[in-house]
C-alpha cells in the first residue's frame, strides 16, 4: 500500500486545489464554452467556493468524493471558474466566469447542453440565487447546429421585401373567433399594407376554432390580399401542439396551402421540438416563427434564471428566423441597452464584448444566418420614427391594437402604419434626424393619408414610463 | 395595385429619387436598376438595364441611366435596387418610374 492513499472518502471543497473547478487565471481555449453566472451564495459560503460548487455541479462534480473519479482524467471533463468579479452595488453577489470542455456536450443537441449548464446546479443548496447572465458558443460547438431555416437575407429575397422593417399585426381577440371570422381579420391586415400577421402563442386548435378551419380560411385571406395588392404576404400559423408528430401534420398542411412560414412557442414545445422543427423549416423550405411564451418564468429577476439574452442567442442556433426581442421604446435606459444588446446578438456575425448592453462575451457567429427580432407590444404610429431609428431596417415591427384599434377598421389602421413606415425610412434615407424631426415626418406624411391622420389623433401622448424590474 | 416599398408615398419626384440613390451610394452599396412590365410578387427576376452600376458614385450618372432605361421602355415599371456585397444580397429597391400613361 503506497503511503498516502489518492482516494479518501468524504467531502473535499469544491475549491480544493487539484480539483480544477476553481482556477482562477486560467486561460480558456477557443474550443470552450463559456459562460457568465451571476452567483448569490448563502451567507457564509465564500465566494470561491460557491463559484466552484457551480462549475463543479454544472459539470463532472458530486458533492463527495467517489472512488470512481480516479478511472477517468478530472482536468478533461472539469468545467473551471477561471475568473470572479463582485457585482457593484451588491453585498452578496458576484459573477463567475465558467469555462467548459467541449467534450461535456454532444453535438447538436441542446438539450444535452441546458442539463448540463443550467440543471441540477441551479437548486444547488449552498446558493440563494443563480441566474445565467451570457453564453459564448466555442465556433466548434456552433457549427454542430444549424441555425435559423433561412435567416434574413433569405426571408427578404423570398418576401421580395427590402429596404424597411417588415410590420405585422398579431389577429386580436386573440381567443374565440371562427375560423371565417379570423380569416376576415387577416385579410383585413394584409389587404391594407402589413407584411405578415400572427397567430397568438396560445391560438392552436380550441373548440372554438380547430386548426384546419384556420389555416384554410387564413390562407384564402393572404393569398386574397397577394393578388389585390400585389406583393408577397404571410401569416405565422402557429403549429404548437401537443406532441410532434401533431406539429409536423399541421406544417405540412400550411405547406399545402402555400404558407411561406409558421409558428411555434418554442420554449414551451421544448428545445427537442423545437430543433426538429427548425430542420423540417429548412427542408421545407419555410420560414419559421419563434414566439417566446413563458420567458419571463426565466428571465424575469434579476438574480435568478436565465438572462433574455441567452435565450434569444438559443433561438439563433437552434433556428427560427423570427424571435420576439421586445420593443425598447417607452423603456428605461438600461431595458433599452439590454434589447439592444440581444438585438445585435440575433442579427450581427461578429459581437463584442459590452457590458453597457450586458454582452459578457466576443461571440463569433461563423456566418451562422441572422434572426429578425420582432418588436412587438403596446406600440403605434407615434413610435415608428424612434423604432427605425433605434432598430434600422432588420426587425418587424408588430402593432396589434395600434391596426386594429384604428377608428376605421384594421385596413385603413394597417395602411397609416404601411404610410408612417415607408414615409419615416424615406425621410431617414435622405439623411433626416428622425429623434429631432420624426414627429413632422408623421404630420407630412399624414397630408397625404387620411388613414394615418385619424392615427395620430387617436394615439398621441400615449407613454409608458412603468419601472422595469430587471436592470443591467 | 403595390409594388413594395415606398408604394406607399406618392411617387416620388426626380429630386427625392436622387436622394435616395445618394444614399445606397452613401452606404458603400452598388446601385442597380431593373424594368419590367410583369408585376407579379412571384416573379423575382425583372430585366437589368446594364449590369449594377460598380463602383458608380456619381448619382448624377446613375440617374441618366435611369432616363435611358425609360426612354427605352415607355410601358415599363423601373425600380431601382441596392446591392451590398458584404451582406451579399439586395438591401433596397423600389419602383421609381411607373409606365408613362397609355394613350
Amino acid at each position: 500500500m503506497p503511503d498516502k492513499k489518492l482516494f479518501e472518502a468524504g467531502v473535499k471543497d469544491y475549491s480544493a486545489e487539484g480539483r480544477y473547478y476553481y482556477s482562477p487565471g486560467y486561460e480558456p481555449s477557443d474550443l470552450e464554452l463559456l459562460a457568465a453566472f451571476r452567483v448569490t451564495p448563502q451567507e457564509g459560503v465564500p465566494f470561491e467556493e460557491a463559484a466552484a460548487a457551480v462549475a463543479a455541479e454544472s459539470s463532472s462534480g458530486t458533492w463527495t468524493n467517489v472512488w470512481s473519479d480516479y478511472l477517468t482524467d478530472p482536468a478533461r471533463y472539469a468545467g473551471r471558474t477561471y475568473k470572479i468579479e463582485k457585482v457593484p452595488g451588491e453585498e452578496n453577489q458576484f459573477i463567475a466566469y465558467i469555462a467548459y470542455p467541449l467534450d461535456l456536450f454532444e453535438e447538436g443537441s441542446m438539450a444535452n447542453l441546458l442539463s448540463s449548464i443550467v440543471g441540477n446546479v441551479f437548486g444547488f443548496k449552498a446558493l440563494k440565487a443563480l441566474r445565467l447572465e451570457d453564453i459564448r458558443f466555442p465556433a466548434a460547438l456552433l457549427k454542430t447546429f444549424q441555425g435559423p431555416p433561412h435567416g434574413i437575407q433569405s426571408e427578404r429575397d423570398r418576401m421580395n421585401k427590402y429596404g424597411r422593417p417588415l410590420l405585422g399585426a398579431t389577429m386580436k381577440p386573440k381567443l374565440g373567433m371562427s375560423g371565417k371570422n379570423y380569416g376576415r381579420v387577416v385579410y383585413e391586415g394584409l389587404k391594407g399594407g402589413l407584411d405578415f400577421t400572427k397567430d397568438d402563442e396560445n391560438v392552436t386548435s380550441q373548440p372554438f376554432m380547430r386548426w384546419t378551419d384556420r389555416f384554410k380560411f387564413v390562407m384564402e385571406a393572404v393569398q386574397k390580399a397577394e393578388a389585390e395588392t400585389g406583393e408577397r404576404k404571410g401569416h405565422y400559423l402557429n403549429v404548437t401542439a401537443g406532441d410532434m408528430e401533431e406539429m409536423y401534420k399541421r406544417a405540412e398542411l400550411a405547406k399545402e396551402l402555400g404558407s411561406p412560414i409558421i409558428m411555434v412557442d418554442y420554449l414551451t414545445v421544448g428545445f427537442t421540438a423545437f430543433t426538429s422543427l427548425s430542420k423540417w423549416c429548412r427542408d421545407n423550405g419555410m420560414l419559421l416563427h419563434a414566439h417566446r411564451a413563458m420567458h419571463a418564468v426565466m428571465d424575469r429577476q434579476r438574480n435568478h434564471g436565465i438572462h433574455w439574452r441567452v435565450l434569444a442567442k438559443l433561438a439563433r442556433i437552434v433556428g427560427a428566423d423570427h424571435v420576439h426581442n421586445g420593443t425598447v421604446v417607452g423603456k428605461l435606459e438600461g431595458d433599452k441597452a439590454s434589447t439592444m444588446g440581444s438585438a445585435a446578438l440575433l442579427r450581427e456575425n461578429k459581437v463584442k464584448r459590452d457590458l453597457s448592453r450586458g454582452i459578457y462575451f466576443d461571440q463569433d457567429w461563423v456566418s451562422m444566418p441572422a434572426v429578425m427580432p420582432v418588436a412587438s407590444g403596446g406600440i403605434h404610429v407615434w413610435h415608428i420614427p424612434e423604432l427605425v431609428r433605434i432598430f434600422g431596417d432588420d426587425v418587424i415591427l408588430q402593432f396589434g391594437g395600434g391596426t386594429l384599434g384604428h377608428p376605421w377598421g384594421s385596413m385603413p389602421g394597417a395602411k397609416a402604419v404601411r404610410v408612417a413606415t415607408e414615409a419615416v425610412v424615406k425621410a431617414r434615407n435622405e439623411g433626416r434626424d428622425l429623434q429631432a424631426e420624426g414627429g413632422d415626418i408623421l404630420r407630412e406624411a399624414a397630408k397625404f393619408s387620411p388613414e394615418l391622420q385619424v392615427a395620430l389623433e387617436t394615439w398621441k401622448e400615449i407613454k409608458f414610463e412603468f419601472e422595469t424590474v430587471d436592470k443591467l | 395595385m403595390r409594388t413594395e416599398t415606398f408604394s406607399y408615398l406618392p411617387l416620388l419626384s426626380q429630386n427625392e429619387i436622387a436622394k435616395q440613390i445618394q444614399y445606397i451610394v452613401n452606404q458603400g452599396w452598388t446601385a442597380g436598376i431593373e424594368y419590367s412590365t410583369d408585376t407579379d410578387p412571384k416573379n423575382s427576376y425583372w430585366n437589368f438595364w446594364k449590369l449594377p452600376f460598380f463602383g458608380e458614385k456619381d448619382v448624377a450618372a446613375i440617374m441618366e441611366e435611369m432616363a435611358a432605361c425609360r426612354q427605352a421602355n415607355p410601358k415599363a415599371y423601373i425600380r431601382i435596387i441596392g446591392y451590398d456585397n458584404i451582406r451579399q444580397g439586395q438591401v433596397h429597391s423600389f419602383v421609381a418610374l411607373e409606365p408613362e400613361e397609355q394613350n
